[in-house]
């Protein structure tokens, strides 16, 4: 996994060895935050972007993703309380195809449900990096919009697109059941046709979502890209 | 405390420190093991995490970890105009906001001094068994999804969101109402309003016997909640349990019954009581108590005034000065206890809010001495029958 | 078995007359630092205030104290108590009370993150209970600027405008209702 990307450098004799390990260091995640011991357990390769297929396959595979999205069941704010009418007997979000997973690893919607405070996203960051790809973000409330009521509060962010992208809005507080299936909607029209790049954007502009998370979360102790 | 019963090297649970009455273990032994359980919530709980140290299956040391939902509500407050944080007041607690707005104005009016129209006071006593209801019928499907029967929680949410139509209804918002304001409520009730809470009152009506039948006869249920999680009188006092945890331990404690607020002491109810003291016994208390809360509506409406005034007209709010003082108001929310501590300075800002929460100490000090020797797959179940909500803990 | 220490103090307290906000069913009693633990032992086993409420601390900035409250309840004559104690804000220290109720442990570990208030023998009240890596100055303290900070810190979108709510209601929304403040 290490030497993976390593393929594609190109080394020539006039390179001195020094200028061969700052290139290899550029390549690398610093993974600061982790104890010596612990470097070793931790794959420290920058995230590759996904080049989509080519022609009618991606819009097959785009119809297909659109037709199955499985939320991350985490209710990072009070946006969760109107989650639970959607996914119950009245509004059933299941006929759209949509349906809550425990886990991030299955999972490839991530609902932000509201503010989040700086603990939480900690977690958001963890648990959106550990998604498979393709991935998509829904922003729930005007509090990840702008910081919403919350916008003056020494706890909450204001705008989470500075951390992870963010592909559709869902303005309201809160926003109705409807406005959220709204917004699955909305999300399923991007998606088949093919405008959700989140994912790419976020490894694309690695480096400055990395700078803004690390700029809030102070203390840092876990990988730079969770795998 | 001297330990006096020698140590048994063969027993699951790890030494116990005497001086400082904690358990003594090596992770590296491989005989414990370290677990996190969220803050991606198992039901209802909210965004809490758990730090569990089992041994094999069972819990020999739990640790509660909460914060991720800290918004600084109190800070906030600080700065804010006394009319400017009634719409904050009601997002402490997402599932009954009506307590935080009807606690928050009636501290208000008690510190400066106003008296509410006769009809307003009914109306917030509508409002509150109302969110009490609604925020009941949520818990039952979470307690029984905890138990992995999640057909209740089909029937019990969609009902809920028929209380939740009402209030649509009556204030315009699903989930934050802001109906309750200082110097009385907002708006009448509609024409017909009556009737349609009848209606909805006798479909939860039927719903709760299904789920009586479904859940409290239900052998895998009584089976697992039974003997899980028992709080003693004992220790009832000495954690500051409140509502129906206490209740269920035969408690005969209910703010509403002991200092009356609003018109409760109009309406005719008795305090629900259980003997069990486990989840078991508390999942009766907090039924019974739904079908209490749907008789208190029906008696309600009733006996309402449906003439007079609702709103009693305030000073200009934008210079609303409060004289100095202090209060604290507390009233019976579906959990226990909560209370409002209002401090005002003689400004147009309070000088400090606090918000107390009964989750406070049932989620971190009380579950930490309960998950002991629980089963891990029984831990969310245990979180949910002590119907915590993490939000009012860090505020 | 309350000491002589104990007893001279409760003394003292009882002999001082109690301030009383008005409301039935509430009181405030100020009591000196010093006394305040003996006095809600006393309160807690002698006079049935079994049940402790909550426990929190006011920043009286310009006088330089915390007011620490502790709301204790009597079940039995359905009376709330609370205790008040001034402490010096410099250095503020404080006896723990979480040997008479567990879970007080918990408010003293949230007083000690939110207002830097020690309580020195608390169970973990040195870990960090709500905010995780946070290194300013305890945030309820008066002196911290919750808006400044957020501004600081985070990414405030651009577009926000800020009207004086009183000059904006009186011109924009309520012209003609502007005589009668």
């Amino acid at each position: 996994m290490k030497e993976s990307n390593m393929d594609g450098l190109q080394t020539t004799a006039t390179e001195t060895e020094q200028q061969l390990e700052d290139m290899a260091k550029e390549m690398r995640l610093a993974n600061d935050g982790l104890l010596e011991q612990d470097k070793g357990y931790f794959c420290d390769v920058r995230p590759h972007r996904v080049e989509p297929y080519k022609g009618i396959m991606e819009s097959f595979a785009n119809w297909a993703r659109s037709q199955s999205l499985w939320i991350l069941g985490f209710g990072t704010g009070c946006g969760a309380i109107e989650l639970r009418p959607l996914m119950t007997s009245r509004f059933d979000m299941y006929r759209y195809g949509i349906q809550a997973r425990p886990t991030p690893r299955q999972s490839c919607v991530f609902i932000i449900g509201g503010y989040a405070s700086v603990k939480t996203l900690k977690r958001i960051v963890r648990s959106y990096e550990q998604m498979q790809g393709p991935k998509f973000v829904l922003g729930l409330g005007s509090c990840t919009v702008n910081g919403g009521m919350y916008w003056d509060s020494y706890n909450t962010i204001n705008r989470i697109d500075q951390y992870i992208p963010v592909d559709v809005y869902i303005a309201g507080c809160m926003p109705r059941p409807e406005a959220l299936l709204g917004g699955f909607i909305k999300l399923k029209q991007m998606i088949r046709e093919g405008k959700c790049e989140g994912m790419n954007k976020y490894i694309d502009d690695f480096d400055w979502y990395k700078a803004n998370q690390k700029q809030i979360i102070h203390d840092w102790n876990m990988p730079d890209y969770n795998w | 405390m001297v330990e006096t019963v020698k140590y048994d090297p063969r027993s699951k649970f790890p030494p116990v420190d005497a001086n400082s009455g904690k358990s003594v273990y090596n992770l590296l032994s491989g005989k414990y093991m370290k677990v996190w359980q969220g803050p991606q919530h198992p039901g209802i709980t909210g965004n809490m995490s758990l730090e569990l140290t089992v041994c094999g299956d069972e819990i020999i040391d739990c640790k509660t970890h909460v914060g991720y939902l800290h918004r600084g509500f109190e800070k906030l407050m600080e700065r804010r105009r006394y009319i400017q944080c009634f719409p904050l007041v009601c997002r402490i607690c997402v599932p009954e906001p009506d307590f935080n707005e009807y606690l928050f104005a009636e501290g208000t009016e008690e510190l400066a001094g106003i008296e509410i129209p006769e009809k307003a006071r009914w109306y917030r006593a509508l409002t509150l068994e109302m969110a009490r209801l609604a925020s009941f019928l949520m818990w039952i499907g979470g307690q029984a999804a905890a138990f992995g029967m999640g057909t209740i929680g089909q029937w019990t949410v969609t009902m809920r969101d028929y209380v939740l139509d009402l209030f649509e209804e009556l204030s315009g918002g699903r989930i934050y109402h802001m109906y309750i304001i200082p110097g009385g409520v907002r708006a009448d009730l509609p024409a017909g309003f009556a009737l349609r809470v009848e209606q909805t009152l006798a479909q939860i009506w039927k719903v709760l016997d299904d789920v009586e039948l479904a859940l409290m006869y239900n052998a895998v249920f009584k089976k697992r909640a039974m003997g899980l999680g028992v709080i003693t009188p004992s220790i009832v006092d000495e954690y500051g349990i409140t509502g129906p945890n206490a209740r269920g331990s035969g408690i005969q404690r209910d703010i509403r019954k002991d200092n009356p607020y609003l018109v409760y002491d109009q309406l005719e109810f008795s305090i629900v009581t259980e003997t069990g003291g486990d989840a078991y016994a508390r999942t009766w208390v907090r039924l019974r108590e739904t079908r209490q809360s749907i008789d208190l509506i029906r008696q309600m409406l009733e006996i309402m005034p449906t003439s007079g005034p609702f709103f009693q007209k305030l000073p200009n709010v934008l210079h609303w000065k409060i004289p100095g003082g202090q209060t604290y108001k507390k009233a019976e929310c579906t959990r226990g206890e909560y209370g409002f501590f209002m401090v005002s300075d003689g400004t147009e800002l309070p000088r400090r809010i606090y918000v107390r929460g009964p989750s406070y100490t049932h989620a971190v000090t009380l579950m930490e001495k309960l998950a002991v020797n629980v089963n891990i797959a029984d831990t969310a179940g245990l979180m949910v029958s002590l119907h915590t909500y993490p939000p009012e803990i860090e505020r | 078995m309350a000491t002589e220490r104990q007893e001279r103090t409760i003394q003292e307290v009882k002999d001082s007359d109690p301030v009383c906000d008005g409301q039935a069913g509430l009181k405030f009693v100020h009591v000196g630092a010093d006394q305040a633990v003996a006095y809600i032992t006393r309160l807690r086993d002698v006079q049935g205030y079994t049940h402790l409420v909550f426990f929190t601390a006011i920043d009286y900035i310009e006088d330089s104290i915390f007011r620490l409250t502790y709301m204790v309840h009597n079940y039995a004559s359905r009376q709330d108590l609370g205790v008040q104690v001034d402490i010096p804000r410099q250095g503020a220290t404080m006896e723990s009370i979480h040997h008479l109720w567990p879970h007080a442990a918990t408010y003293q570990r949230e007083l000690k993150e939110m207002f830097g208030i020690d309580f020195p023998g608390s169970p973990g009240v040195d870990d960090s209970f709500i905010l995780e890596g946070w290194t300013g100055i305890p945030p309820m303290r008066r002196e911290f600027d919750t808006k400044l900070y957020s501004e600081q810190t985070y990414f405030p979108r651009p577009g926000r405008v800020t009207h004086d709510t009183a000059a904006y209601m009186k011109e924009k929304l309520y012209p003609s209702e502007a005589e009668t403040w």
